[in-house]
């Protein structure tokens, strides 16, 4: 495909002004809100079932599991008929807004952060638990040694849900109907319904233009995240 | 301590993310005069957004009342979906036949015509099939099966698919096998597929126009505008989501654009929006007649259907 024909287009850009840094505006925020809620969810869950034992707890996982594999178009689906009118939440007026997006961005990013973070909690030592519970540690401390000991996993988890939240197309183009106003600033037009919409009319130039800023975006976003855990550990 | 930090950020995560709602149903209950700050959501199909001509004139608009249209593009079956279930308050789309529907069903109200343009039929400029010139879509349409030669269809229940469907069937013909695609995607992905793999399909004008300079498909059959078969014209039509069964829907504004997008200016604007130096859209709601059967479905008296 025509790379080369891509390149002039990063000189004469043909979008409007303000085009470009609002869909990447709203691309990071909606991303950014839904990984930091899935998060917050993600580490108890992972903490408690890496700390417990209870039956049916395989079953859990398994569930966990296979959250990771869901099609986003199906969450998409599940997410507009919870937030359409006729929906339960439909009083809340949701649909085709950003907190829709981040609703369905929440459930695509919880089971990854989940499972991976729940990895590498169970991978901590299990002496370093016990180390921390002989020094007198309330269970909150312990929770928190083995949080800062699995850091590179949750990293890692939070990362994997970043990615599958801020390239995914499907649920968010359903939910927030890709909407840019009149004069071109977006509402609801993330990075990845950008690409789809310029890919529909045949732009494939600047629709791979427009990949190339989400690509850029997703390295910048895991290099910033490296670099604080290797920051974090030469100042402990 | 830690676990109230934690609490903490639950709850400021929790109100970050709900912050845009509560502005939207603040602006709505606010004192500000008339409609002034209010959010209108049109459901549409792909051709009048991707031609860019929502954009080009709803600044008017949007200026003259204060307000923000959130336009959808969507496809007709999905932006009359949307409506059906109150997501939407307004529809502009381009199938009588389920506009009438939806009208019948009692989910839209005041329907006015709104514009026009056509269908074309285009292919490569090699013509495997020898279409080129016919001066009957149908025909051209059963040749291009008898001679088993690639065509792409929508297959998406948008206006034009439905257009499609109606040609198959007025020429008596029902598609299929391998020379019969159906993508389940916009008219210019459409477009796109039938370039690279040199087949035929059916475009409303409107999105060809705006995309030829980025493909090698000609027009083979021409519709009404250039003199073509009335079978192949493209018209658009609007209504408003009834408030009688959808009260949340934003009636007044609705009706408010209804009355901008067929008033002398708007049309004016419509008739003014050119691509390449060619005009895409007809407008068709200024009128000396009374046209009444825009408002109704097509073929409806009270006499014939008394409900």
């Amino acid at each position: 495909m025509p790379i080369e024909s891509a390149v002039p287009l990063l000189l004469d850009n043909p979008f409007q002004r303000g085009y470009v840094p609002s869909i990447v505006y709203v691309s990071l925020y909606v991303s950014v809100i839904a990984v930091t809620l899935s998060t917050l969810v993600s580490l108890p869950i992972g903490l408690v079932m890496g700390f417990t034992q209870f039956p049916g707890k395989q079953f859990v996982k398994s569930v966990i599991n296979t959250g990771m594999g869901f099609p986003s178009v199906v969450v998409g689906l599940m997410v507009l008929f919870a937030v359409s009118n006729q929906g339960p939440l439909g009083a809340l007026d949701l649909i085709f807004t950003k907190q829709a997006m981040i609703i369905s961005q929440f459930v695509l990013a919880t089971p990854p952060i989940t499972a991976i973070s729940l990895a590498a909690i169970t991978g901590v030592d299990e002496n370093v638990r016990d180390a921390a519970r002989a020094l007198g540690g309330t269970r909150l401390d312990v929770a928190l040694v083995v949080i800062k000991e699995a850091r590179y996993g949750i990293a890692t988890a939070v990362l994997a849900g970043f990615g599958r939240a801020i390239s995914e197309v499907g649920s968010v183009l359903i939910v927030g109907g890709n909407i840019t106003s009149a004069d071109g600033i977006s509402k609801t037009r993330t990075l990845t319904t950008a690409i789809q919409l310029e890919a529909r009319q045949g732009r494939y130039e600047t629709a791979m233009v427009l990949g190339a800023v989400l690509v850029t975006i997703v390295l910048l976003v895991n290099a910033i995240v490296v670099r604080l855990g290797e920051t974090g550990a030469m100042n402990r | 301590m830690q676990r109230r930090k934690f609490l903490q950020g639950v709850g400021l995560a929790a109100v970050a993310s709900t912050a845009g709602c509560t502005q939207i149903t603040g602006s709505e209950s606010t004192e500000a005069a008339g409609v002034s700050g209010e959010t209108l959501t049109l459901t549409t199909t792909t051709s009048t957004y991707d031609t860019g001509l929502l954009d080009a004139i709803h600044s008017d608009f949007e200026e003259m009342y204060g307000v923000t249209v959130d336009a959808v593009a969507q496809g007709t079956g999905a932006a009359l979906e949307s409506a059906r279930n109150g997501d939407s308050d307004v529809v502009m789309v381009h199938a009588r036949g389920l506009e009438d529907e939806f009208m019948r069903n009692g989910y839209g109200i005041n329907r006015r015509d709104l514009m026009f343009n056509d269908f074309v039929i285009v292919g490569p400029t090699s013509d495997p099939a020898g279409i080129e010139g016919s001066s009957s879509a149908t025909e051209a349409l059963a040749t291009i099966a008898e001679t088993q030669s690639a065509f792409v269809s929508r297959g998406d229940n948008s206006g034009t698919h439905t257009k499609e469907k109606n040609l198959w069937e007025a020429a008596g013909v029902d598609p299929g096998g391998d020379w019969y695609q159906e993508i389940g995607a916009g008219m210019g992905e459409a477009l796109n597929n039938a370039n690279q793999q040199g087949a035929y399909t059916l475009s409303d004008r409107g999105t060809y126009i705006s995309q030829r300079s980025e493909i090698d498909l000609t027009i083979l059959v021409q519709g009404p505008i250039e003199g073509g078969p009335e079978i192949l014209a493209n018209p658009y039509g609007i209504m408003a989501v009834n408030p009688g069964v959808h009260d949340n829907a934003n009636y007044d504004l609705a009706m408010a654009y209804i009355g901008w997008i067929t008033s002398p200016g708007a049309q004016d604007a419509i008739s003014n929006y050119e691509m390449n130096g060619e005009q895409l859209f007809y407008p068709e709601a200024v009128s000396e007649e009374p046209n009444f059967q825009q408002y109704v479905p097509e073929g409806w008296s009270s006499d014939s259907d008394s409900e």
